[in-house]
């Protein structure tokens, strides 16, 4: 009712451009306030509490039984000389690097192969697609059956004549951390896809069209005229990825638990096993402070982005 | 020869060229699911004789009945939907009440909440794994399927609020203000005039947040601790040790455990696909 006395003074007059029209000014009526504050208190008791505990736990010594002791900054002086620590971080980095990389560049291929709007492109579309539904375990799974030593891998290297790089692929300290990405990139390049292609839909063909006039080639329309259009798109496959990158649990759980020896071993793994294995809680709090600093860059950028579309 | 017979053919050359191209590719990715299906149909003496990697001679359907009784996997589905069901609903439910608000209603702070609610679900899970699981023990629900709900709801919810908000936000204040005229209340417009509209948006959210929360492993092996209250996925890694190198279990024990979602991507595709579009910010 309080919207009704008060009437929009604004937006009869310059009506359709500005995002403020939309809403009805006036005070708040309670029931609306409610809606705002109970998801609020739900996410404040799940995530918003926790977060500051977990801050400041990565400050302390803590086995979980007796009260935490503060250390001050004797957590990350300790990691300095944690060689697993290094290892994990360089994992990480790689991990960034190489699933980031990868699913970005053949994410962005598929989607400018499949683009074409041609008889059947939906299900070609769909199969790459379809790996994106299946959970992190189960796709690990399967690639685990793969990597087997009796496994289609060895036996496809075999039948074509390369039987001399058979492998104990996870179970090479060599090879494991490469053994883990494919799977997560089979997984994660049908995501990449979708988001560009929905970026391809959104570039205007007028300016394909006027490129081809002036006789740009195929190539120079691609770097020309689709990649700076894609800019917006890339932004955010660069987020997902980055978050996604550092969030990479799930696979490595499964197939090898960070080893073996620790040669697959991610930040995110070595937190969780240091802190409900070993049971070394501030220590793991630590490192999870270390994965939020590598990724505040992308969520702050996230976020500024998110402000300036929110209004 | 004429110039158009010329033209005709180069663009058959390039519809052949072209699905010759893309089927290889959907090929190659079908490859691990068509193996895992074979694998899953096979009896544990052809594979253990011939070895994983060869041509199948055999057939059975036991091994899903293994896995979904003695592998527990029956039990794990079902704790997986008893969280993931209600988890979709009360997160979306809550998410689109505060959307709602933030976008309608001009409150204090309107643009700071909502980056607050989004902020929460960029954190790396990471940071809140120990907090979370002492915060379940200290509620006293730790080890207990509510606790991973909660966690699931309050994790998630604002993403959604974020999606919906600018959803809601492109809905003309026209139709709004006619309901007020007409002497609804707040929750009469939420619910008769604001809710229906956004239903697409719904739609798409629900499809991706049932596979998000329902592929979900951390956050179960975070809150749960006892085998008989895992979810699937978890579960599926219980299947793994238990059932050593029977490949042929643990196929149809990750067919199990795929089919759910795979159904829900095959019968709402098109949400699917909208849902991770709309979470994208341009």
């Amino acid at each position: 009712m309080a919207v009704l006395t008060a009437p929009d003074r604004k937006s009869p007059a310059r009506v359709p451009t500005s995002g403020r029209r939309t809403r009805v000014p006036g005070r708040v009526p309670p029931l609306v306030l409610a809606f705002v504050l109970v998801p609020l208190l739900a996410e404040a008791l799940w995530v918003f509490w926790p977060a500051v505990q977990g801050f400041y736990l990565a400050f302390t010594k803590w086995d979980g039984v007796s009260p935490p002791r503060f250390t001050g900054l004797g957590n990350f002086r300790e990691m300095a000389h944690d060689d697993v620590f290094r290892g994990a971080a360089w994992h990480t980095v790689l991990w960034l690097v190489l699933f980031g990389g990868l699913s970005a560049v053949l994410g962005l291929a598929a989607a400018l192969l499949l683009q074409q709007e041609r008889r059947g492109v939906g299900l070609y579309r769909a199969a790459l697609f379809l790996p994106v539904v299946f959970s992190l375990v189960a796709t690990a799974l399967v690639w685990q059956a793969i990597y087997q030593p009796d496994g289609v891998l060895d036996r496809l290297l075999a039948a074509v004549g390369l039987g001399g790089l058979q492998h104990a692929w996870l179970a090479d300290q060599d090879t494991a951390l490469y053994a883990v990405i494919v799977p997560a990139l089979w997984r994660q390049i049908g995501y990449v896809m979708v988001l560009y292609l929905a970026g391809l839909k959104g570039i205007d063909p007028a300016l394909h069209e006027a490129a081809k006039v002036d006789g740009a080639s195929a190539r120079q329309r691609f770097r020309h005229v689709t990649l700076p259009q894609l800019r917006g798109v890339n932004a955010v496959v660069l987020s997902v990825i980055v978050i996604d990158s550092l969030r990479s649990f799930d696979v490595v759980w499964s197939l090898t638990r960070g080893g073996p020896y620790h040669s697959s071993e991610l930040l995110s793994t070595y937190m969780y096993s240091t802190a409900f294995q070993s049971l070394r809680l501030g220590y793991g709090s630590a490192l999870a402070v270390v994965i939020f600093v590598l990724a505040f860059g992308v969520i702050a950028s996230y976020l500024v982005r998110a402000f300036r579309e929110a209004d | 020869m004429s110039a158009g017979s010329t033209a005709l053919r180069r663009r058959r050359a390039a519809t052949a060229g072209f699905h010759l191209g893309a089927g290889a590719l959907a090929a190659v990715w079908l490859l691990p699911i068509a193996l895992v299906l074979v694998t899953s149909l096979r009896t544990f003496d052809d594979i253990a004789a011939h070895g994983l990697g060869s041509w199948p001679r055999s057939f059975t359907l036991a091994n899903f009945g293994q896995a979904w009784t003695d592998g527990g996997q029956q039990r794990a589905l079902v704790n997986s939907l008893l969280v993931t069901v209600p988890c979709v609903l009360i997160t979306l439910a809550l998410a689109a009440m505060a959307a709602f608000a933030l976008s309608r209603y001009e409150l204090p702070f309107r643009r700071f909440l909502l980056l607050l609610m989004l902020g929460g679900n960029l954190l790396p899970p990471q940071i809140l794994l120990i907090p979370v699981s002492k915060l379940s023990e200290l509620m006293g629900v730790y080890d207990t399927l509510p606790a991973l709900a909660g966690v699931q709801i309050g994790f998630g919810v604002g993403f959604y609020v974020f999606v919906l908000h600018g959803f809601m936000r492109s809905i003309p204040v026209e139709i709004q203000q006619a309901a007020v005229v007409d002497g609804a209340g707040p929750w009469q417009i939420f619910w008769r005039i604001i809710l229906p509209l956004t239903r697409p948006a719904l739609a798409a959210l629900s499809a991706l947040s049932f596979t998000w929360i329902f592929n979900d492993l951390l956050w179960a092996i975070t809150v749960l601790r006892s085998d008989s209250k895992m979810p699937i996925t978890a579960a599926l890694i219980g299947l793994q040790g238990q059932y050593v190198s029977m490949w042929n279990v643990i196929a149809a024990g990750s067919v199990i455990a795929a089919a759910p979602t795979v159904a829900v991507f095959l019968r709402f595709q098109r949400h699917f696909v909208a849902g991770l579009n709309l979470g994208a910010v341009k």
